[in-house]
């Protein structure tokens, strides 16, 4: 660096009076063409609070000269997008099921489609990509077992009408239920659907029963004593061999998935106390009401229902 | 606070500036990368490239509604975009390796605001006269000749303004074709007004703000005063040479004759002679306008001219200056240099690497795992497949791992799906391992995807990927 300053001052201009290491701070004047854009901004400003909606009022702002609201932007956006998808969705109504997988953009649409439907109305019980709920009993729809059915006909009239609800007429095993076979059940519509009373023992019997048609590890003489049992009681819906029986709703008790749990504690509570599990009708329509889904929501969520794994 | 009399207004008014023309090596060299760099603007949407069918032949294309960016023979899908990113630092490190060994070299000679101000100033120039002209007219009141000056000046900014916004359309989109669109009027909404924003930029930008851009609404400048360093080449003055200015004869004068030569041609309307300072962008006329001068005195040429501070210091105490590549190369120029190389080298292998097919493995963790009913513990597994190749394509699928798993797909009985030409499909993979076995019975198996896009035959072109995920087994 040189040794000593030699420039000379460019303009005489006042400094600001800080000074930092022997650094002065020019105070030069600020462009005026930086002023004209600081006052067109005001200006741009009432006029923008003028246009839109801006100055608040009592229970809302003033509304704007351009009526400018994004509510509404977004109502006409869905509107825009119904009417695009208003051919697709009658298409997919006009279409058999089993035919859509044929059409590529139609089948792409009822997927994405019904993945919406399925994320908004069902997500809530049967889980995220239908994981279901072991817990509560709320069926795994990604495996391949289905308690009514899973070809796409029986998923439709399962999504449709629902299972043991008091609304749809139409619903599946409506006042069909699992009795609660326990001597000790508490009365009402479960036990009274008991055509026998079991004791804390015999249900042990069963459940052992249970275990060997399901290939778990079981005491054999009371799983001997359970068949009988079984056969007198649990037969009649869930078959000789334990198979289930789609028309009645009843779980096969010899595979390796269990809608309550397959062990020793869910098996005792599920025998003794019975189960009964409702889903809502997504297509019933109540006199004088909407149902909750239309007829191509429902159609989509089918397809996307069977496309999780377990689709027959 | 110094004392309030001494306070000036608080706002200035725009001085106006009428760069003079000049020639000389710096002149020429500007008109030539001018030349080059608006050459480059406006001719390469105009160049095509022939990709095959499907694809489009504009060499140089950003096409927004495909999602692809081309350039020549790359193309360029949005997940590939750390090509752009590493285009983005290689740019960033350029700029430090310019600015280290030659300062405002940038802003000199290649920024489109200097570019640009420069051709608006030679379309001024042909209107208007040169400086001493533009002044009288700026002084003269509004009458016919000034009104007609004035008015064809400002068309034709406009008209340059119309084809740099026009020419930046036709980055987006087939060019020829948008140019018959543009003027059959049935062009996109969004080229007009693309095209409207640009020209009146470049209007207001070169025709009128000119230097308060580069001194209130560029931020390079103060960045670049942080890269410079004493070894740096700027612009200046030899005052040790050239003061105390004045008349030639006049005996103890030094080689400065104040003709002000330098300060009328500088297109920031500074004096170089104050000695470096923010506004100075570094463009070398004032080098051009003082050299002339000194042949005509018959003095030595240089008394404006590129050096560093360190060869300031070595001229006063009467050392010669280092040479030119001294400054060039140090060891701060070899290192962005290096860096710069190495980013370069890495995109390009990076690009030469590259495969013609592309997928993204998605595990779908909610649930973890299916149990069937057989038992079997089954993952799922949502793929994104893409096929850059021209032509459809199968793919198809096959997994190492250290247990024993079956791969099914959603929708089909076979382990292969077709992927049409240049398009990315969605399909689910499903991985079962039977009751019991190793796979189903831990927790965590970790599992190679192995996609390829022919059947496992062994054939010219075909292309494999990889994919490591994790398979889930019985979490109790």
């Amino acid at each position: 660096m040189c040794a000593k300053v030699v420039k000379s001052q460019p303009k005489k201009v006042a400094t600001t009076g800080h000074v930092w290491d022997g650094i002065e701070e020019l105070n030069n004047p600020m462009p005026r063409w930086w002023v004209w854009i600081f006052y067109l901004c005001i200006l741009f400003a009432i006029g923008y609070s003028v246009a839109y909606p801006a100055w608040p009022m009592l229970t809302r702002a003033t509304p704007g000269l351009l009526q400018a609201s994004t509510r509404a932007d977004v109502q006409a956006e869905i509107d825009r997008f119904d009417a695009a998808n208003a051919p697709m969705k009658a298409q997919l109504v006009a279409t058999d099921l089993t035919m859509v997988g044929q059409d590529v953009t139609l089948n792409s649409y009822a997927l994405k489609a019904g993945k919406a439907v399925f994320n908004i109305n069902c997500v809530q019980c049967h889980g995220r990509e239908g994981g279901g709920s072991k817990a509560r009993g709320y069926p795994t729809l990604s495996d391949n077992e289905w308690l009514y059915g899973g070809d796409l006909d029986a998923i439709h009239t399962t999504i449709t009408h629902g299972i043991r609800n008091t609304s749809d007429p139409d619903a599946r095993n409506f006042g069909l239920v699992m009795p609660a076979w326990s001597e000790r059940a508490l009365a009402g519509p479960l036990a009274d659907a008991a055509t026998a009373k079991l004791t804390a023992e015999q249900i042990g019997e069963v459940v052992n029963f249970v275990f060997k048609l399901s290939g778990q590890t079981a005491d054999d003489a009371k799983a001997l004593a359970g068949a009988q049992l079984f056969a007198d009681n649990c037969a009649a819906c869930h078959g000789e061999d334990g198979k289930g029986n789609r028309d009645l709703g009843a779980p096969g008790l010899t595979d390796a998935i269990w809608l309550f749990g397959g062990d020793e504690a869910a098996l005792t509570a599920t025998i003794a106390a019975g189960r009964g599990g409702v889903m809502p009708p997504w297509g019933f329509a109540p006199e004088g009401g909407l149902a909750r889904l239309s007829e191509d929501q429902i159609r989509a969520v089918t397809l996307y229902v069977h496309s999780l794994g377990g689709g027959e | 606070m110094s004392s309030t009399e001494e306070e000036g207004p608080l706002y200035a008014a725009r001085e106006p500036i009428f760069p003079r023309r000049i020639s000389g090596r710096f002149r020429t060299l500007k008109w030539w990368i001018m030349g080059f760099t608006l050459g480059i603007y406006y001719v390469t949407p105009w160049i095509r490239w022939d990709r095959g069918p499907n694809l489009p032949d504009q060499a140089v294309l950003i096409d927004m509604s495909g999602r692809r960016f081309f350039f020549f023979m790359i193309e360029i899908w949005p997940q590939e975009f750390y090509f752009v990113a590493g285009l983005l630092i290689m740019a960033g490190l350029g700029l430090f390796l310019f600015t280290s060994a030659l300062g405002r070299v940038w802003c000199g000679y290649a920024c489109p605001q200097t570019v640009w101000t420069d051709l608006y100033i030679l379309a001024e120039r042909w209107v208007e006269g040169d400086r001493n002209a533009r002044v009288r007219l700026q002084r003269q009141a509004w009458d016919f000749e000034k009104w007609r000056k004035r008015l064809v000046k400002w068309a034709a900014w406009l008209l340059i303004g119309l084809t740099t916004g026009g020419a930046w359309v036709f980055y987006f989109t087939d060019a020829p074709q948008l140019f018959v669109d543009l003027f059959a009027g049935t062009a996109a909404p969004i080229a007009y007004i693309t095209i409207a924003i640009l020209t009146g930029t470049t209007f207001v930008f070169g025709g009128f703000a000119r230097e308060q851009i580069c001194i209130y609404a560029c931020p390079w400048p103060r960045i670049q005063s942080a890269m410079m360093d004493e070894d740096t080449l700027t612009i200046g003055y030899r005052n040790w040479r050239g003061e105390p200015r004045g008349k030639q004869d006049v005996e103890g004068n030094g080689d400065c004759i104040d003709c002000s030569a330098c300060v009328t041609v500088c297109p920031m309307g500074i004096d170089i002679r104050d000695g470096q300072q923010m506004a100075c962008i570094t463009c070398g006329l004032c080098i051009d306008a003082c050299d002339g001068i000194m042949d005509k005195v018959g003095k030595p040429q240089g008394l404006i001219g590129y050096f560093a501070l360190t060869d300031e210091t070595r001229e006063r105490a009467g050392e010669p200056p280092k040479p030119v590549w001294a400054h060039v190369f140090r060891p701060r120029t070899i290192l962005y240099t290096a860096l710069w190389s190495a980013i370069g080298i890495l995109l390009i292998v990076a690009l030469f690497m590259r495969q013609n097919i592309d997928v993204s493995v998605t595990p779908v963790r909610s649930p973890t795992h299916v149990v069937l009913a057989d038992g079997a513990i089954r993952n799922t597994y949502d793929l994104r497949l893409r096929n850059k190749h021209g032509e459809d394509r199968w793919f198809s699928f096959s997994a190492n791992s250290p247990a024993t798993l079956i791969l099914t797909l959603e929708g089909t009985d076979e382990l292969r799906v077709l992927v049409k030409a240049n398009e990315t499909r969605e399909q689910r993979l499903y991985i079962t391992a039977a009751r019991d076995s190793l796979a189903a019975n831990q927790a965590r198996t970790p599992v190679r995807l192995w996609i390829s896009d022919e059947e496992g035959i062994e054939v010219p072109r075909a292309e494999r990927v990889n994919k490591d995920t994790i398979f889930n087994g019985k979490d109790d």
